[in-house]
């Protein structure tokens, strides 16, 4: 396991190395004079000279990505265009806000979209399959974005049951320590807040989470339905082992695998979606901070941002084969 | 070889061709009518084909023309889907709409797949130092989350329908390229690849009268499927303003201007992404038929 830990890592090294030269690349590849673009046809020469100057891009392009590199590895994401505040630290709240947000989402997916597809493949044919796999393939056909309008139309601006903007009450500000809402929150000791905060979660998770729910539950459904033929499956019945037992004891463990791939691969849609998600509830998280640096054409903060989640992706993606490693040892020695 | 020694003249086709069996895709197509949500995922789809084509016909009224004395009206005889905030025709926007975010889709997916197949082709055939570069540069790209991706190449060359269908058909080249390595590199192990290099086909003929059309049918799959994926992408980058530029009827773009009036004007928001989700499934549907009947092992 260990070795096999060893070389996925080693691997991600020209991945990292290739995703660093795409990012830096964006700046580069506008076409004309990134400075002039930046700051829009009408700019005098002389602010036009003084960021190219700060942006270091009057240096030889090797030189510039060597700067690049060095920056990074000492976490360093430059400064923003339009605060002059250092990206790094002014990312670093909205990380936690989208962390919050994608975990709670997943975890909705997983919990909503494990059990639906296992009650499918346990209730084959039935109505329940029916319509779970109606809604699962419905699901994976919605834009996010569509789905988080019509929740805040419907649960928000119709029925009032949920908040649909930001993370928490701004009358009542959450103090904030380590950034995690749900953390600070339960560290107050401050149960009303806390249960603002999850309301706030509910409206951007679900319209996030949607879709990975949809997929996790028809790889469930398939992964399971294999699984529930084999022997060992009928032996645990047949020795009068609960249904309940037979399926989250024996079966689920062993179809769990290609499950854990597929939730991987969404965790990748989950940070891609917060982009939008974030935009349509006004969640602070990096996926807004890279909205608006986008409308103000800030190319530091947009590849920062585009960095930021794409190393979070590269590094969940590590983590999800390690787990499949371990989940399937035979993995290990292909 | 004749008499005097020589190699006969016979065309390498011909020595291989064997006796006309009932086409695969006959056979495909029969087991893809059988399929109920295939055949309503493919009436879906054609549908849309059609309101696309026949959009100028079906709309009762321009798409772009505005008449403020009008705007955010409820469904009437005169407007079935209502009034945006424009005072626009709902449903004219609509099916011009469906134009625009089929053809991105289409195009966006034929030029991924051309590109895609061509590098797959090449990493997969040759292997060697050109198998290592293209598949280093999936790697890499496949590390970006699609839609991130997608929002770095439109920053790089600026909001417009047009960039914004050249980094859809980017951020899907790899799909196509790894699925095509893969097949390329079973396929090639085929006695009859071996019988053509043993015949001395050239490389070139090899690959595309031979290898090619025996990987087609994942990519065929894919490629359905993934013109959905493609309309949802492009949808998302007009959402954020990087797509279709007013007064552009795209549907990513109407939810986007719509958004703000969701409060008073709920239609103007519902219309453009059920239109979506009903394109996008019906993609979805008919892919998912269309492998099942393509490789009958799946199902």
């Amino acid at each position: 396991m260990l070795q096999y830990a060893i070389r996925r890592i080693l691997q991600l090294i020209p991945v990292l190395f290739g995703v660093s030269i795409v990012v830096f690349a964006i700046i580069h590849l506008i076409p004309g004079d990134p400075a002039q673009v930046i700051l829009g046809q009408q700019a005098d020469p002389q602010t036009v000279a003084d960021l190219r100057h700060n942006l270091g891009l009057d240096k030889p392009l090797y030189q510039q990505y060597l700067m690049f590199l060095a920056q990074l590895l000492h976490g360093d994401l430059g400064k923003s265009l339009v605060t002059q505040q250092p990206i790094a630290s002014e990312m670093f709240p909205h990380l936690a806000a989208t962390a919050e947000l994608t975990l709670f989402s997943m975890v909705f997916a997983i919990v909503v979209g494990v059990n639906a597809g296992i009650l499918s493949a346990w209730k084959r044919n039935t109505w329940f399959d029916y319509v779970a796999m109606v809604i699962a393939l419905v699901g994976v056909s919605v834009p996010i974005f569509w789905l988080g309008l019509m929740e805040q139309w419907l649960f928000g601006l119709k029925l009032h049951w949920l908040p649909v903007i930001g993370r928490a009450d701004p009358r009542d500000p959450v103090t904030e320590v380590t950034h995690f809402y749900l953390i600070d929150t339960l560290l107050a000791g401050n149960a009303h807040q806390f249960w603002t905060v999850v309301q706030h979660l509910i409206l951007p998770g679900i319209a996030l989470g949607t879709i990975p729910m949809a997929v996790i539950a028809r790889m469930t459904r398939s992964s399971m339905l294999e699984v529930l033929k084999h022997d060992y499956v009928r032996t645990a019945r047949a020795k009068g082992l609960a249904d309940f037992w037979v399926i989250y004891k024996h079966a689920l463990k062993n179809s769990f695998a290609p499950v854990l791939t597929v939730i991987g691969i969404q965790l990748g849609s989950l940070l891609g979606g917060a982009v939008l998600t974030e935009t349509i509830f006004g969640w602070p998280g990096v996926g807004l901070y890279l909205y608006n640096g986008i409308g103000a054409r800030d190319y530091p903060v947009i590849q920062s941002g585009i960095l930021v989640l794409s190393v979070i992706f590269i590094v969940v993606n590590l983590i999800v084969d390690l787990l499949y490693a371990y989940f399937d040892p035979r993995i290990q020695y292909k | 070889m004749n008499a005097n020694g020589q190699t006969a003249d016979v065309p390498v086709e011909a020595v291989l061709r064997t006796p006309p069996k009932r086409s695969v895709w006959v056979d495909a197509w029969k087991r893809l009518k059988r399929q109920r949500a295939a055949m309503v995922g493919g009436s879906l789809v054609a549908l849309f084909i059609v309101i696309g084509l026949l959009a100028p016909v079906l709309a009762p009224y321009d798409p772009t023309a505005q008449d403020l004395s009008h705007h955010l009206q409820p469904a009437s005889a005169q407007h079935w889907l209502g009034t945006d905030e424009a005072g626009r025709d709902e449903l004219s926007r609509l099916l011009y709409g469906a134009r625009i975010s089929l053809t991105i889709g289409f195009f966006s997916v034929v030029s991924s797949l051309i590109v895609g197949a061509l590098l797959g082709l090449v990493a997969g055939f040759f292997g060697g130092w050109a198998d290592v570069l293209i598949s280093r540069v999936f790697d890499v790209m496949l590390a970006f989350p699609s839609i991130l991706l997608a929002i770095a190449i439109v920053a790089i060359l600026g909001p417009g329908l047009f960039n914004a269908l050249l980094a859809v058909a980017i951020i899907n080249v790899p799909t196509y390229g790894r699925l095509i390595r893969s097949r390329v590199l079973s396929v090639k192990q085929e006695e009859y690849v071996l019988a053509c290099r043993a015949l001395g086909m050239s490389n070139a003929r090899l690959l595309f009268r031979h290898v090619l059309p025996n990987s087609w049918a994942p990519l065929i799959v894919q490629a359905t499927l993934g013109i959905g994926t493609a309309i949802l992408d492009a949808a998302a980058l007009g959402f954020l303003g990087l797509g279709a530029q007013p007064p552009s009827p795209e549907w990513g773009k109407m939810l986007s201007d719509a958004k703000d009036y969701i409060s008073n004007a709920p239609w103007i928001v519902a219309a453009p992404g059920i239109a979506i989700a009903l394109s996008v499934l019906g993609f979805n549907l008919f892919g998912d038929g269309l492998r099942d009947a393509l490789d009958p092992k799946m199902k």
